[in-house]
């Protein structure tokens, strides 16, 4: 009996903790990640602009979307620059992740190689600024150096995404590799060593073998970075704020245009739920396509 | 053994090629570093006549001590700066300031939580936690404005230290997550002697769980510091006033002040220099945890 009660107690102990242990998360939970999400979608319902009360005008935002030719151009941009980033980026560290797994398990090298990846976007896009800079930056220096006419880079229409794309590889690719490499690691060598005694290559093994087995990281790689590529914000901020001529104004500063420029809060938040999805469709089919739960290791 | 001799008949070309690769990267990585370095100790008029010297040129501190404050603004503009450059001292301050107790907070209070989930019995423990797990899904785009509204006319937080920090200090989906894989992860035994010995859940968590846990603890830390230092948007968006802003947000705005046509290159490098050293003191300090920490990233 006595143990009974005790054990009871003890429980009703447990779950009053239990409780007081996740207040201030649940608080934080629903006040900062909850709500706001709520908020959201039912602000994308809505024409608002802070100064008077929020109007309920049903679909229309979404009917306006779909033929708003801003939002299709932004939308065009920002595909254009995943489309520059991703595969040359994946290509890079997956380079780079082979290299190190073969030739170094150094860690003061993968320190170096993340270095970019723990500066803040702003330091890197100044200094991407400065080394591109048309008339003193560095690299029209060796271009020029080399025989070649300077090159406009960020000021140009041709050139500005490109050159994003190209500083975000900069700065991400050493990070990617160091995700890849870690994966790298789970794969057991007397796989390598069987393949090998059957007389197969270097590329067979690699194609064979490790692109297969690495398959599960490969994909969260890819679904992790292509939902941070669809979100790029800061670099053009610092480097172009959109321009020259919307080059490069992508949606999440068409998002940041309608919210803080124009003060169209209603607006602003269909183009965040619409970009939601997009990314929430392009995850799933990416997730089915591969089947990135399943490693062909089982 | 048997890798060994395989790769031994390749050795000189690949290793060769390999390591060519390897140095060709590096320098990729560090040399634009060098290079703000390089252009912060050089004198505004020889950045223009020597553009391709590897060391700086006309070497100064000058960039340094306007951008810390010790030049008047005559003097600033004088220099070819900008009479309102950046407030270094007041930006590390408030970037010190937010990151500091937006990981302390997050930390506590997320490893409560995980613990929770991770030990304690109660309903509907499964379904709050996957409902923490959606919020990870979620983009912040989708909260961005909704907050920025919550803190603008709700809470009235604009340019404080509490409106920043606010949305991730009591936790953020990824903090409980990781902490609540790593609290698995601890033998039971440990807690059980505790309890048998009449110990209190808090007093178990607190000398049981956090000492052991110390390591995951540190690793979440850096993360999650790294992150709020790095962060632009939501500061600039709360924090616009001149005495809130952050390293980020004071070096944007640095930028975009100094003239289009000449900017002052040197002060800009030099902002940034002073900038890059917080990360680079981290770097150096917990540089193996830290790529550890990257590496364990991505397994969540």
């Amino acid at each position: 009996m006595t143990i009974r009660t005790g054990t009871r107690t003890a429980q009703r102990n447990e779950l009053l903790w239990a409780l007081l242990f996740i207040v201030p998360s649940m608080i934080g939970f629903i006040v900062f990640f909850a709500m706001p999400s709520v908020r959201g979608l039912l602000m994308s319902f809505t024409n608002w602009d802070l100064l008077r009360p929020a109007k309920f005008t049903g679909l229309a935002n979404y009917i306006k979307l779909l033929s708003d030719k801003e939002f299709r151009h932004a939308l065009r941009v920002t595909a254009y620059y995943v489309v520059l980033n991703i595969p040359l980026q994946t290509v890079i560290a997956l380079g780079m992740a082979v290299m190190l797994d073969r030739f170094t398990k150094s860690t003061f090298i993968r320190g170096i190689l993340i270095l970019p990846w723990l500066l803040p976007n702003i330091i890197v896009a100044l200094l991407w600024l400065w080394m591109l800079d048309p008339t003193l930056g560095f690299i029209n220096q060796i271009i020029m150096s080399l025989g070649f006419e300077r090159q406009p880079f960020l000021g140009s229409v041709t050139q500005a995404m490109p050159t994003i794309a190209g500083i975000n590889i900069w700065r991400h690719a050493g990070y990617t590799a160091i995700l890849l490499f870690a994966g790298l690691q789970n794969i057991p060598k007397d796989v390598y060593e069987a393949a090998a005694i059957d007389g197969a290559d270097e590329r067979q093994m690699f194609m064979g073998i490790t692109l297969p087995l690495l398959r599960p990281v490969l994909i969260f790689v890819l679904v992790t970075s292509l939902i941070g590529s669809f979100q790029i914000f800061d670099t053009i901020v610092i480097t172009t704020k959109g321009g020259p001529v919307d080059a490069t104004r992508v949606v999440y500063w068409y998002i940041y245009e309608y919210a803080f420029v124009r003060f169209k809060m209603g607006y602003a938040a269909t183009i965040s739920v619409a970009l939601f999805l997009i990314l929430i469709t392009i995850t799933v089919i990416q997730m089915r396509y591969f089947n990135a739960d399943t490693s062909d290791l089982d | 053994m048997t890798t060994r001799t395989q790769t031994k008949p390749g050795f000189s070309t690949q290793q060769i090629f390999a390591w060519i690769f390897l140095t060709l990267v590096i320098v990729v990585t560090l040399f634009p570093v060098w290079w703000v370095v390089r252009t912060g100790f050089s004198s505004k008029q020889e950045i223009y006549v020597d553009t391709f010297n590897l060391l700086p040129v006309g070497p100064t501190l000058n960039n340094f001590k306007r951008v810390l404050g010790m030049f008047s603004s005559e003097e600033a503009v004088a220099q070819g700066g900008t009479a309102s450059g950046m407030d270094f001292w007041m930006n590390l301050k408030n970037s010190l300031m937010v990151s500091t107790t937006t990981i302390l907070g997050q930390t506590f209070f997320s490893a409560m939580a995980a613990y929770s989930f991770a030990r304690l019995k109660f309903r509907f423990r499964e379904q709050i936690f996957f409902l923490y797990l959606t919020a990870m899904m979620i983009p912040g785009v989708v909260t961005l404005v909704p907050n920025y509204i919550l803190m603008a006319r709700e809470l009235e937080w604009m340019n404080t230290y509490q409106g920043i920090i606010a949305p991730s200090f009591l936790m953020t989906p990824f903090s409980v997550f990781f902490l609540r894989q790593f609290f698995l992860s601890i033998n039971h035994e440990l807690e059980e002697a505790a309890k048998l010995d009449g110990a209190s859940i808090p007093l178990i968590f607190m000398q049981v769980i956090l000492p052991l846990s110390v390591p995951a603890l540190s690793t979440l830390a850096i993360l999650q510091f790294l992150g709020n230092w790095n962060d632009y948007l939501w500061p600039f968006l709360i924090g616009k006033a001149e005495n809130m802003r952050t390293l980020t947000v004071g070096l944007a705005v640095f930028q975009s002040q100094t003239p289009q046509g000449s900017p002052d290159w040197g002060g800009l490098m030099a902002g940034t220099t002073l900038s890059l050293i917080p990360t680079i003191l981290i770097f150096l300090v917990f540089g193996r945890r830290a790529v550890n920490a990257i590496q364990f990233t991505g397994f969540r």
